[in-house]
């Protein structure tokens, strides 16, 4: 029963993955990309915790951790970029 | 007792990655950029919260890492969104007809006169 739940949960979250990889290979500004980025990163942290649950492997979790803060400075230079160059 | 937690970690999970799929399609049928950012955005950090709360219940030794995770996201998510919302606008992202009200352009408007 919980292992069917935790499937279920991983293939939403692909098809997840799936809608903002639309958006972001369909633009059009350069503004939507950015945000179907920002959401494709935090979809992914939570693909990565699903695959740490699955596999047993709490290891998993800091690179979880790690991508979180790497990908939210990528995020915001992008902006500061968008805003007045950098 | 613990069947009873892992069930309520499964369904939290499930619940969590609904929010996700919604956030995505969100994202697909929004017309323009403020619209994107809302719906990816908000759904987006309540869907990552509630699996990452699912895997607690699933695997409680690994709460405080993923309680750790949990406060990073809750504190940059908002961050980076807000940034992203200024950049759009300063850099005049093209707004869709059916966004009626813009009080910050009309405020910029207002100082210049």
């Amino acid at each position: 029963m919980v292992e069917l739940l935790i499937y279920l949960a991983a293939t939403l979250t692909g098809l997840a993955f799936l809608l903002a990889l639309f958006r972001f290979l369909k633009g059009p500004s350069t503004a939507d990309r950015v945000i179907a980025f920002d959401v494709l990163t935090i979809i992914g942290i939570t693909a990565i915790a699903l695959l740490a649950l699955l596999e047993g492997r709490g290891i998993y979790l800091d690179v979880a951790l790690v991508y979180a803060l790497l990908s939210f400075l990528g995020v915001i230079v992008i902006a500061r970029y968008l805003e007045r160059g950098l | 007792m613990a069947s009873l937690l892992a069930l309520i970690g499964g369904v939290l999970l499930v619940a969590g990655a609904a929010f996700l799929l919604l956030g995505g399609l969100g994202l697909v049928r929004m017309p323009d950029v403020f619209n994107r950012i809302q719906a990816g955005t908000k759904a987006t950090t309540l869907g990552t919260l509630l699996s990452l709360a699912g895997i607690a219940c699933l695997q409680p030794a690994w709460a405080l890492k993923l309680l750790l995770i949990g406060l990073f996201i809750l504190f940059t998510n908002p961050l980076s969104s807000h940034v992203l919302a200024r950049a759009a606008h300063r850099s005049n992202a093209a707004k869709s007809p059916l966004t009626a009200v813009d009080r910050l352009a009309e405020d910029r408007r207002g100082e210049q006169a």
